[in-house]
């Protein structure tokens, strides 16, 4: 039997602003407990909610970004519920008039094959705050400073089909997010949080399964873990008669399983309606250029430009825009050492290979742009040949700072001093008359042995192009 | 719209509210006598008008992106039932 | 001198015939006399009260005085008050001491006055008789059989039986005229947004307003001046130009144009009522205003769609109660569940959880656009009956309250018979147009009201019409002698 995964993926990002959605409340992260809870988040009788600015302009810029309908008349409504870490007893969210409506994003497979996947919408509410567990004779303890930090709720189209899209969906978002600077987009901190809706069918069936919505993915890892986990789940449940049920339930990346959570299956009854305490968010045409103005340029775009004005193939122009620091490590690079096409093999391969074995950010990488792009340079200028550099970048690796420095240090310059090359040739032609013999009887392939030779005993310094030249000359003398 | 004492359950439940057993009865006829009196309501046709949320046509201010309160957590927390280390303690929450 | 208003008191304070230290005393004198019988203050604030006088008489003597400055004044205890036990009537919040002060609190204070204490209410502003309130009913002044009016009872019984200068209120769909008039004294509701609601503990947030209850219609526009304005900290606040609410008492009435909503004088108003606002009518007549007649065609949908707005707004603002940060919280709880349900049913008096439940109902799923959005709708109608109703005059008159004061007890054994007592001051909440009841009469002993409504922004016209009327009228000036 063939299946078909239906897969939407309902994305909370936390947004980076200095203050609170509705207070003046810091939103820092890693505080000691409540010491961010001010009246408001508190939820103390008689305060009101005033809105950040700062969360609009974040909010419609996303809009933006992903070429979405922009609200401009969007509306708070209550999301009335009961729970500690919920102080007002009602989340101040957007149900009927989002900030951001219809939008798409375009994502690339691994195979380089593309899809275009449907954005519902994108709307602003508060994050609520933490119930911490440990035991507090019995208790539970609860810490607001969470409490009232701007959320943008991305809510996709079922239009993604495995695991993997799923991944691609989230990563093209993440990197959107981190272009526009609206989110540090960290994952295991909890600034981007991942709820995904999942169902089967068999294929070619043109009604969805019935769903299940699954909480708590807090890495790009898990997504693709819990995705299959849960979809493998309902296949066996119905291939052996049974029946998927609509239900919330949470990933445990620990046994890599979902489990359902039980104290939400009593049917919630949220009570929407409009907040009284807030009136309809009103922006104009103005506002939405002066937020364009302001954007800076995306990763679809600024992959075109890559291949245009750097010619660059379309893999690699993608692989380096896929996040805002790469393509910005790339760019400045390029600038210093004035070699795009260069520049992207060292950042695509040598970097990304480092970085990938080291499981680091490029925002870590121990290797700074400055220093790649110093050390392409000198390969530009014949100091040291691309074989040394790789040496020089091991050591930049290790700690060493100063490119140049470790070029003299240890006696990495080239050789491409005439006079001292020649004698290398000479040396060589000496040392191995056999060779020469075969070479002169048309043996061309012995070529090869003698710059081998020559670069063993130069410890690979002297300059090829040189090398060879000499080499020619002399043997064919 | 008469209620029976289950609706009436139901909804103290949505709300937290408890009832006591032997008020069910009041609780139920006195709430549904409040609905009859609402619904009054039906009595006119409004398909074709806007409802009215606010009393005008005002729209949201917004205030700068700025840090204005400062930590308070000791005065705030002195007027809290139950608190350790920082943090309200409630009942275990069981997810 | 404790019956002097607020205008008067300043001059005498100016003239130094008297210090606010003096004053503050007396009122604290009279207080302790009185409170036993009337129960209108909750919470009394002596020490503070005295040393706020004392500082307001070093600054008038210093020049820098406000109307305000030194003169006692209560608030009700719906405004949160900080370091003062602020419960806004109910057991809920019987340990509640606010960390912080409500807008209106800080700017009377800015301003210079001298707060007595917080006066008691129908719990969290849920009645029209004072009597749901945790701390016992207020009992009215005229006659301690009688209820003062609700929700702001205790600040209309403080300020009719002397024991301030003037009070504060809140009013969500009367509660600062109905009890005004049922105390014999003057009431304004403004302009929904003309006063901050931050720190204003929250009843039903598109409908509640504070405003002034007074001796007389120029203390009321002194208190406007101290309390209206924007607040950045309260998004309904409206961004209107300031104005003096006292530049305007003088003028003359000529040319006013008097509207009397056809549905109000009918046969269910009381005819002795009726004829007191007819006698009332002669004497703004007499001072060049002219009467016609206007239709309210939707009023009588006011009280059924307030109580489907009201109660819905309020089961939301009152989840925040939930024993976790503040305020009650029942003993031992086994689970969350229990926590929830047990401290907010012990906390809750029964009105306040009957208006959750209804609200909660209304909100509920399937019953959302029967209820509350139909509700929304018939706002609108109601609001534009007044919009229309003021294309051809300046102000509506009519009664406040159906009748006189009623006896403690008489309107409670079902909750709609007291819903239908703000039959004539609910729907000017749902359009959130300010309305104000100022003294007219008196019936067997007792105060009877007239209610003036004006359009948006109109507050300085309703008090211009009050001050002209109580110019050439003494209702305002009789006092309950209280025993």
């Amino acid at each position: 039997m063939s299946w078909e995964t239906v897969i939407g993926l309902e994305v909370h990002v936390q947004l980076a602003t200095a203050s609170k959605l509705f207070s003046g409340s810091s939103t820092a992260f890693g505080a000691e407990p409540n010491t961010q809870a001010n009246i408001y988040d508190l939820a103390l009788p008689g305060t009101l909610p005033v809105m950040n600015e700062e969360v609009l302009r974040m909010a419609v810029s996303f809009g933006l970004a992903v070429d979405a309908e922009i609200g401009k008349r969007s509306v708070f409504d209550r999301k009335n519920y009961f729970y500690p870490d919920l102080p007002k007893g009602y989340q101040i969210s957007q149900l009927d008039h989002p900030t951001v409506g219809k939008g798409s994003l375009r994502i690339v497979m691994d195979d380089g094959s593309e899809k275009v996947i449907g954005i519902t919408r994108a709307h602003i509410e508060e994050d609520a705050g933490k119930s911490l567990h440990e035991d507090f004779q019995g208790m539970s303890g609860i810490d607001l400073n969470r409490a009232g930090t701007p959320l943008l709720e991305i809510v996709s189209e079922p239009d993604l089909r495995n695991a993997k899209e799923a991944v691609a969906y989230l990563k093209k978002l993440h990197s959107i997010i981190l272009y526009l600077g609206i989110s540090d987009g960290n994952m295991s901190q909890g600034s981007m949080r991942c709820d995904a809706n999942v169902s089967v069918r068999r294929k070619g069936e043109t009604e969805f399964g019935t769903r299940t919505e699954i909480k708590n993915i807090n890495s790009f890892r898990f997504v693709e873990k819990a995705i299959n986990h849960e979809v493998q789940r309902q296949i066996d449940l119905i291939e052996d008669g049974g029946r998927v049920i609509q239900e919330t339930r949470l990933y445990d990346s620990d046994r890599d399983e979902t489990r359902s959570m039980r104290s939400k299956e009593v049917a919630n009854d949220y009570r929407y309606f409009p907040e009284p305490d807030l009136l309809p968010v009103v922006i104009d045409d103005a506002y939405i250029d002066a937020v364009r103005a302001t954007m800076p340029e995306l990763p679809d775009a600024r992959c075109s430009r890559f291949v245009k004005q750097y010619g660059l193939s379309e893999y690699d122009a993608d692989v380096l825009t896929s996040s805002r620091a790469m393509a910005d490590y790339f760019e400045q690079v390029a600038q210093l050492c004035g070699d795009a096409k260069l520049s992207a093999n060292w950042v695509t391969v040598d970097l990304l290979g480092l970085l990938n074995k080291q499981d680091l950010e490029i925002q870590q990488s121990p290797v700074t742009p400055t220093q790649l792009g110093t050390l392409i340079s000198r390969i530009k200028d014949n100091t040291i040949s691309g074989k040394i550099a790789k040496t020089v970048f091991e050591a930049l690796t290790e700690g060493e700072s100063d490119v140049d420095q470790i070029i003299e240090s240890r006696g990495l310059k080239q050789v491409t001093d005439t006079g001292a090359i020649e004698k290398l040739v000479d040396d060589v032609i000496a040392a191995n008359p056999d060779q020469v013999a075969q070479y002169k009887g048309g043996k061309e392939a012995v070529f090869g042995y003698f710059v081998g030779q020559a670069m063993k005993i130069s410890k690979g310094k002297a300059n090829p192009a040189q090398l060879n030249e000499l080499l020619r000359k002399k043997l064919s003398e | 719209m008469a209620l029976d004492n289950t609706d009436v359950e139901k909804i103290a439940h949505l709300a937290r509210l408890q009832i006591k057993q032997p008020d069910i009865d009041e609780v139920t006829s006195r709430i549904s006598n409040i609905l009859t009196m609402i619904d009054q309501m039906q009595s006119i046709d409004t398909s074709a008008v806007t409802p009215m949320a606010h009393p005008f046509d005002a729209t949201q201010r917004l205030r700068p992106d700025q840090v204005t309160e400062t930590n308070q957590r000791d005065r705030l927390q002195q007027i809290a039932p139950a608190t350790e280390n920082g943090l309200y303690l409630v009942p275990k929450v069981i997810e | 001198m404790l019956s002097k208003t607020v205008a008067e008191l300043s001059a005498a304070l100016d003239r130094k015939d008297v210090s606010s230290v003096e004053l503050t005393q007396a009122y604290l004198d009279r207080i302790e006399k009185l409170n036993p019988d009337l129960n209108a203050y909750i919470t009394v604030c002596k020490e503070q009260a005295l040393k706020q006088a004392a500082e307001a008489d070093k600054q008038r003597a210093a020049g820098n005085g406000t109307p305000f400055t030194g003169i006692p004044i209560a608030h009700k205890d719906i405004f949160c008050t900080r370091d003062v036990l602020t419960t806004c009537g109910s057991r809920m919040l019987h340990n509640f001491v606010s960390p912080y002060d409500a807008s209106v609190v800080e700017r009377l204070q800015q301003a210079g006055a001298v707060t007595l204490g917080k006066t008691n209410m129908d719990e969290f502003a849920m009645g029209s008789s004072n009597e749901t309130s945790y701390y016992g009913p207020v009992r009215n002044p005229w006659d301690s059989s009688r209820v003062p009016g609700g929700s702001s009872g205790g600040s209309a019984a403080a300020v009719a039986a002397d024991m301030c200068a003037i009070a504060t209120g809140t009013d969500t769909g009367g509660s600062i005229r109905q009890p005004a008039s049922f105390c014999g004294i003057t009431g304004l509701k403004p302009t929904y947004g003309r006063v901050s609601r931050f720190g204003m503990i929250a009843f039903a947030s598109s409908l509640d307003q504070a405003g002034p209850l007074s001796k007389s219609a120029e203390d009321a526009a002194l208190m406007m001046n101290a309390i209206a304005g924007l607040d950045s900290r309260d998004s309904t606040s409206l961004d209107h130009p300031a104005e003096d609410f006292t530049a305007h008492l003088q003028q003359s009435l000529k040319g006013l144009r008097i509207g009397l909503p056809r549905d109000h004088f009918t046969a269910d108003l009381n005819p002795a009522v009726q004829t007191i606002l007819q006698d009332a009518i002669k004497v703004l007549e007499s001072l060049g205003a002219s009467v016609t007649e206007v239709d309210l065609p939707h009023n009588h949908l006011s009280v059924p769609a307030y109580y489907v707005v009201a109660p819905a707004e309020a089961s939301a603002n009152l989840s925040r109660y939930d024993g976790v940060r503040f305020g009650h919280r029942a003993e031992n709880p086994v689970n969350l569940e229990d926590l929830y349900k047990r401290s907010r049913s012990e906390g809750f008096g029964d009105e306040v959880k009957r208006r959750i439940m209804v609200g909660t109902y209304a909100l509920s799923a399937g019953y959302y656009d029967a209820y509350y959005k139909k509700a929304q709708k018939i706002r609108r109608l109601i609001k534009q009956d007044f919009d229309e109703a003021f294309k051809s005059v300046d102000v509506i008159l009519g009664p406040t309250s159906p009748h006189t004061a009623f006896k403690l007890g008489e309107k409670n054994a079902d909750p709609v018979t007291m819903y239908l007592e703000d039959i004539y001051t609910i729907a000017v909440n749902l359009a959130g147009i300010p309305g104000m009841s100022l003294p007219a009469g008196m019936l067997q002993g007792l105060p009877i009201g007239m209610q003036l409504v004006g359009p948006a922004f109109s507050e300085a016209r309703l008090l211009n019409v009050a001050h002209q009327f109580q110019l050439n009228t003494d209702w305002h000036q009789r006092r309950p002698e209280v025993k």
